[in-house]
């Protein structure tokens, strides 16, 4: 978000009145090497590469070869057959009800927070603070605490294995965190141009459209990042909500691999492979937004 | 802005004080759809979860008071005990290990030079995994015949449980990294500058200044991987299936166990209720603990 753009008080000079040692750099972090850490990343890279090096060498392994060699050795004649097999097996479906359930609890989640997070930060009343703190507390709940009561609900609304019972729980379950960081980033909007627009005459709705949304667009698409991750990933809830093949959604498709796929391991980790693909794709587009996001969680 | 508004020809608007200061302000039942959808999908069913530990339900017709059936069952549980013990067993070990590597890979990305950011932009694609995803890879990479390590890991009690601990601290350790790497990021140079004069070494400059700039940090990224270790239940799910035996049965694992495998709904909220208790004291205490209280204030414009 905003600290990227933040001018840093590394890169200012320090006046005299603070002499540095001669040749000395500005930026501690790069004044020396430190060859513990640098050996210490480079083990990590080796435990984050290692199994998805495996996975994708695995994958391209055809499935009578794979028993019989290690996941660590390169395939030596790669074959695209168990990408077949999945592609093959309704993962297109699969794919277009997770876009489905995504698209809409985005939709749900902007929908929603943006207005909350605005009054949040414009309207100071009682009301609002007390919105504000649900969602403040709303952090904490767990989603497999309440998917009990949840399939009540769910049931009672006549809303059971269908797509809507998966988004409705999910987009809810995505508020809390897209509430705090769109008050965040509307925080950093300043009084003076609410202050301008307001003297113009402006209605809160023409402030909300014309000022506040283009100002907050680096927090609206970590929101959108993080709630469409939310409903990519989610399992919980159609694990429990839904049970036929019509609304099944892909990670409930995957889990479904691992007894219908049995012992045939390399289709399985195609499948892993597929379903990684889409949100790998909107990882490099949208690296910028997502990592910058979500790095300002932590600050101060 | 009251000033400013009295400037205003008189009659063009309301001029007192309350209007004065709300012109232009959205009103707060724009909140109220959010706020209203929240409540039915989380707040609601949080109480419901109570309501329905005092029934007897099987997942048909209607839910049965039975009083404190449930909560006793649940103190006389053997597995209760154990998957308690677990939880908390997992959950510090997972803290313990997530903590310190994210702690120190974030620091050490906080710097600027190419091959970090390279190598930062790497070890965050375990986090674009779904956990399912990530699972299922390690059910594979563990299988006794296929896996990389030609030994059944997944079958013994330690084995499983260590499998668990790494498979999530895989897949959380990039999250958490960033968030140190976006702390360590504020942390003031003068500060480093300052020790660099007194002479203290980049080890003493960690202990000195990394670690205790960081607190606020830690805290955020410690609450974040205890409610989060809640979500861990994907993992044994597809994993371990909560074995061998019950040795991996995580508290969300029983209740689903008890839930959606015997129909036992009443049991299932019990233990559900006692998960919101202790996740919410757990919270306390931490907030009370680290100050993560006074963070509210701080969080301005975050």
């Amino acid at each position: 978000m905003s600290h990227d753009t933040l001018p840093r008080p590394t890169k200012t000079r320090q006046p005299t009145s603070l002499p540095t040692p001669a040749g000395r750099r500005r930026r501690h972090w790069t004044k020396r090497a430190n060859p513990v850490a640098g050996l210490g990343s480079f083990l990590w890279l080796i435990i984050v590469i290692v199994p998805i090096y495996a996975m994708l060498s695995a994958s391209l392994t055809s499935a009578d070869k794979a028993l019989t060699g290690n996941p660590l050795k390169p395939p030596t004649d790669p074959t695209l057959d168990n990408y077949n097999t999945v592609l093959t097996s309704g993962f297109g479906h699969l794919l277009s009800n997770t876009a489905i359930v995504a698209v809409s609890v985005v939709g749900i989640v902007l929908v929603l927070s943006i207005p909350l997070a605005y009054v949040a930060v414009r309207t100071r009343d009682r009301w609002s603070n007390a919105a504000f703190r649900l969602f403040l507390l709303g952090v904490a709940i767990p989603a497999q605490a309440v998917v009990v009561p949840l399939y009540l609900l769910i049931a009672k609304l006549n809303l059971y294995d269908t797509l809507l019972a998966v988004i409705l729980p999910t987009a809810a379950f995505a508020m809390p965190v897209s509430v705090l960081v769109l008050v965040g980033t509307l925080r950093d909007v300043s009084e003076d141009l609410y202050e301008a627009m307001a003297l113009d005459g402006a209605s809160p709705l023409r402030v909300l459209f014309q000022l506040t949304i283009p100002l907050a667009k680096g927090g609206i698409s970590t929101v959108v990042i993080y709630a469409a991750l939310q409903a990519w990933n989610g399992f919980l809830f159609p694990l429990i909500f839904t049970q036929s093949d019509e609304p099944r959604v892909l990670t409930l498709g995957l889990f479904n691999y691992v007894s219908q796929f049995g012992v045939n391991i390399p289709a399985l980790l195609a499948s892993v492979v597929l379903s990684g693909i889409p949100i790998f794709a909107v990882y490099l587009v949208a690296r910028r937004a997502l990592v910058g996001g979500l790095m300002g969680v932590g600050g101060k | 802005m009251t000033a400013v508004v009295e400037k205003r020809p008189p009659g063009e608007r309301p001029t007192t004080k309350a209007k004065a200061s709300s012109i232009g302000r959205p009103h707060a039942a724009w909140a109220l759809p959010g706020v209203l959808f929240f409540t039915f999908f989380a707040v609601v069913p949080m109480a419901l979860a109570v309501y329905l530990s005092f029934t007897s339900w099987d997942g048909l017709g209607d839910p049965r008071p039975v009083g404190l059936d449930n909560w006793q069952k649940l103190l006389d549980d053997p597995r209760m005990t154990q998957s308690l013990w677990l939880t908390v067993v997992l959950t510090v070990a997972s803290w313990a290990f997530q903590t310190v590597v994210a702690l120190l890979l974030g620091v050490w990305a906080a710097g600027r030079q190419r091959n970090r950011a390279i190598l930062s932009a790497i070890f965050f694609v375990p986090f674009l995994l779904s956990s399912t995803a990530i699972a299922i890879l390690f059910y594979a990479l563990l299988d006794p015949n296929f896996g990389i390590i030609q030994k059944d890991t997944l079958g013994s009690q330690s084995g499983a449980f260590l499998a668990i601990v790494f498979v999530g601290g895989w897949q959380f350790i990039p999250f958490h990294t960033l968030i140190y790497q976006g702390g360590a990021r504020q942390i003031p140079e003068v500060l480093y500058q300052a020790a660099a004069i007194d002479g203290a070494g980049p080890y003493r400059q960690f202990f000195s200044i990394t670690l205790p700039q960081l607190r606020h940090t830690i805290t955020t990224s410690t609450v974040l991987m205890v409610v989060g270790s809640l979500t861990y239940f994907e993992t044994v799910l597809i994993l371990t299936k909560g074995g061998p035996g019950t040795d991996t049965a995580i508290l969300p694992y029983l209740m689903y166990e008890a839930g959606f495998k015997t129909y036992d709904f009443g049991y299932a909220s019990a233990i559900a209720s006692f998960l919101v208790i202790a996740a919410t004291g757990l919270s306390l205490v931490l907030v009370r603990l680290t100050g993560f209280g006074s963070m509210r204030s701080t969080r301005e414009g975050m």
